[in-house]
């Protein structure tokens, strides 16, 4: 079939949708969780969020709007408890990480009948999204960049040294918890379009990506929205010809970009680092 | 007299059971330039961060006649991470910023004084330089620029002079004594020997404060230091032997 035709498809449009409204608010939040360090509490509440899910099975109401709430409880926890120094930091995370997990699968389990969607939770499913995803996918990414823009000195200052900002009178724990609520909602969008296992690389691939050419905050936002971009809609079209699922696709071609920037750079900077 | 800039009395801090400060009592005058030294884990910046307000003691009080953004800080170089994606001038920038504000026009102000700042560390040519590729003493001018582009009245630095040169070890000291003209300035350091004809006065921290107004050299207690840190000199350099303290 022609490229040209697949897309006119509606369901094709909407994943072009899907994806570009990923990578803004991936790429912009993916830069502040690899700048932070952050990626192992991502993940932690990227797999505690399927508790919701679970939970949204069994009680009847949207599986994603359980993970929203769970991801959100599961990002203040862990924000809380380690400022209050009551658990080690990665502790907590493994915690949440597999309570989340098993709280997910009891509910899905008690549930009755087959749940025909789990598998579009766990690895994604972007050529299914809903006019209603789109439009909840918009708002975050719309959010995420406001935010970014507005407070983008302040964000920057704290994530570099947070002790300094706080003498300077930057309200720490303000950014601190406004953006891990902004990390968890990420996470939970993305979830539609990456599934659970994936989203972490979509957060982190396109960031070291930009990373290997640049070095400056800002850079490096930018760059990981046009490279998850670009990514995602050649995994589309590969996953679409090839017949193969489309997050998967997506993640072996970001994995694949990576590689090819290091060569690049090797070959034309003549360093590997 | 005139009331001091800082004012600590009777403080005790501990991280979890370990007792780290014990009943420390400092007042820092305007114009002060206190070189604080003592041995690792004495609690050198553990009082620096109480003053700084970061940490909060257990017992006793600390007073300042000062707003948060009258103070400038240069951390221990480990306190930041040195990979981090910012570049040098935005990390100069970031010591003018103050609360959480929305600002689009005083660009142009801010601009000239990071230009200024960089200019006085010596730093011109580097300003767009991601941090990740300086050396430790390009970083250390960094932090330098960034806890002074305010002109704060209380300037704070922990140990400024790590992984620096010897040439701008001294281009810093005598920095320091300029912007002591108008700063009081307090200056954590495990090497009194190069900071000794700088300062004004000494504390002394090792779990307790002892402080010791200027030109207390006495040859006889050369070997006697109860404030265990090591004493270098370099070649010629004036140093500066303190009178024991009392224990009980």
């Amino acid at each position: 079939m022609d490229l040209l035709e697949l897309f006119t498809y509606g369901f094709i449009q909407h994943a072009i949708l899907a994806a570009l409204l990923m990578s803004v608010a991936c790429g912009i939040i993916g830069t502040y969780i690899v700048a932070r360090r952050m990626v192992f509490i991502s993940g932690g509440i990227t797999h505690a969020s399927f508790g919701g899910v679970g939970i949204g099975y069994f009680l009847g109401f949207p599986p994603l709007a359980g993970a929203a709430v769970v991801a959100v409880l599961a990002a203040l926890t862990t924000e809380n408890l380690t400022r209050r120094k009551v658990l080690r930091n990665d502790s907590i995370i493994a915690i949440l990480w597999s309570l989340g997990m098993a709280i997910g699968i009891i509910f899905v389990y008690l549930s009755p009948g087959y749940a025909p969607n789990l598998m579009s939770f766990l690895f994604g499913s972007i050529i299914t999204v809903t006019s209603m995803d789109l439009w909840l996918m918009l708002a975050l990414a719309l959010t995420v960049t406001a935010i970014f823009i507005l407070f983008y000195k302040p964000i920057l200052y704290v994530s570099f040294d947070e002790q300094f900002a706080r003498i300077r009178g930057i309200p720490v724990m303000f950014i601190n918890y406004l953006l891990i609520v902004l990390v968890a909602l990420t996470i939970v969008l993305s979830i539609r379009t990456a599934g659970i296992i994936l989203v972490l690389s979509v957060l982190t691939i396109p960031q070291n990506i930009s990373n290997l050419f640049t070095n400056r905050f800002s850079h490096i936002m930018i760059g990981s929205v046009i490279i998850g971009f670009f990514a995602s809609i050649l995994g589309l079209i590969l996953s679409y010809y090839l017949d193969i699922p489309s997050g998967a696709t997506i993640i072996f071609t970001l994995v694949i970009l990576y590689l090819a920037a290091r060569l690049i750079k090797v070959v034309i900077f003549g360093r590997w680092k | 007299m005139k009331a001091p800039v800082v004012s600590i009395k009777n403080m005790d801090f501990s991280y979890q059971k370990n007792l780290v400060l014990s009943d420390v009592s400092l007042s820092v005058f305007e114009r002060d330039f206190i070189g604080i030294i003592g041995p690792n884990g004495g609690g050198k910046t553990t009082l620096v961060k109480a003053i700084l307000g970061l940490l909060k003691p257990q017992k006793g009080t600390v007073d300042h006649s000062l707003e948060k953004s009258e103070i400038g800080y240069l951390p221990q170089g480990n306190q930041v991470d040195e990979n981090f994606p910012i570049t040098v001038r935005e990390v100069i920038a970031s010591g003018l910023e103050h609360g959480l504000k929305i600002e689009f026009w005083k660009a142009k102000a801010k601009q000239l004084k990071v230009e200024e700042a960089l200019e006085r560390v010596g730093m011109e040519a580097l300003r767009s330089r991601p941090i990740g590729e300086l050396s430790g003493g390009e970083f250390q001018r960094t932090l330098l620029a960034r806890a002074i582009i305010s002109s704060p009245k209380l300037l704070v630095l922990d140990e400024p002079d790590t992984h620096v040169d010897n040439q701008f070890e001294t281009e810093l000291y005598s920095l320091l004594k300029e912007l002591n003209e108008s700063m009081t300035i307090l200056l954590v350091s495990h090497d009194i020997g190069t900071i000794s004809p700088y300062i004004k006065t000494i504390a002394c921290v090792n779990r307790d404060l002892h402080y010791h107004t200027s030109n207390e050299i006495s040859e006889e207690q050369l070997k006697v230091y109860n404030c265990p840190i090591e004493i270098i000199t370099h070649g010629t350099v004036p140093h500066r032997v303190i009178k024991e303290h009392i224990h009980n």
